[in-house]
């Protein structure tokens, strides 16, 4: 299992833009390498990242291995009502992840 | 025998710098070229093929980076971000790495702001390119590039 980490605010006001930063662990390999064998390694990346909040997609990221190991992201979205905000990160062999962090909107 | 030998020095010079002046002259733009050609196919193979306005999109990079496996890039839209003028799209495009397309994000009028961090890899020395797909279907460009002392894909 994947350590995730998310830092986004707890509450807020209706209509305030938030910032909310997610980090996944993730090797994010390229399949450009080689180990220690001279074999290369096989690709293994997460291919889509999406945010879901208060019904709707309000952030989505299709990934490619220029990306770099363990994912970090940096965005904003308007807080709108209470609820959670629902991360997801599938990789490409659709195998996925996902966390929830509840936001209170005063 | 003296004037031979100077002769013979300044025939050897003279092709050296010859040939230094067209290995520079062929290798140049080719290389650069190929470099503009494969993103500019990353572009329209995500956008279509719709024309590049310059501005409104800006790309934030560290001016020198000593490892390529992970550097910080902000790449930030000018827009209102409101139900009829949003940000569709940005896309991140590196010219020198092995797949141009870094990532494309979908933002829509409920992100409040045109702006996302991240960090990605660097094939070396290069000016990475961010496209911005405005709702209106205009297409936005800005770029930032950095040095990049230690490239990624070449070590762990």
């Amino acid at each position: 299992m994947a350590t995730i980490r998310i830092a986004a605010p707890d509450t807020a006001s209706a209509g305030e833009v938030i910032e909310l930063k997610v980090l996944i662990q993730h090797p994010m390999e390229t399949g450009y390498r080689s180990g220690p064998d001279g074999k290369r390694i096989e690709r293994d990346i997460i291919e889509t990242f999406e945010v879901t909040y208060d019904g709707e997609t309000v952030f989505e990221a299709d990934l490619q291995p220029g990306i770099a190991a363990n994912p970090i992201f940096t965005f904003y979205t308007r807080a709108t009502t209470s609820g959670p905000i629902v991360f997801k990160w599938t990789g490409q062999d659709g195998e996925s992840w996902s966390e929830t962090h509840d936001l209170t909107v005063e | 025998m003296k004037t031979l030998s100077r002769q013979k020095s300044f025939a050897r010079r003279s092709f050296l710098q010859l040939g230094a002046a067209g290995l520079v002259a062929t290798a140049l733009p080719l290389r650069a070229a190929a470099d503009a050609a494969d993103a500019d196919a990353a572009i329209r193979e995500i956008f279509g093929d719709k024309p590049l306005n310059e501005g409104r999109v800006s790309v934030k990079l560290p001016p020198i980076a000593e490892n390529g496996n992970s550097v910080a890039i902000t790449v930030a839209a000018e827009s209102l971000m409101s139900p009829d003028d949003y940000v569709r799209r940005i896309a991140i495009i590196s010219p020198r790495n092995p797949i141009a397309e870094v990532a494309v994000f979908k933002l829509g009028p409920r992100a409040g702001k045109a702006e996302i961090s991240t960090r990605i890899r660097m094939a070396g020395t290069q000016r990475i390119r961010a496209v911005a797909e405005l709702s209106d279907g205009t297409l936005w460009h800005g770029s930032a590039s950095t040095v990049v002392t230690l490239a990624a894909c070449l070590i762990g």
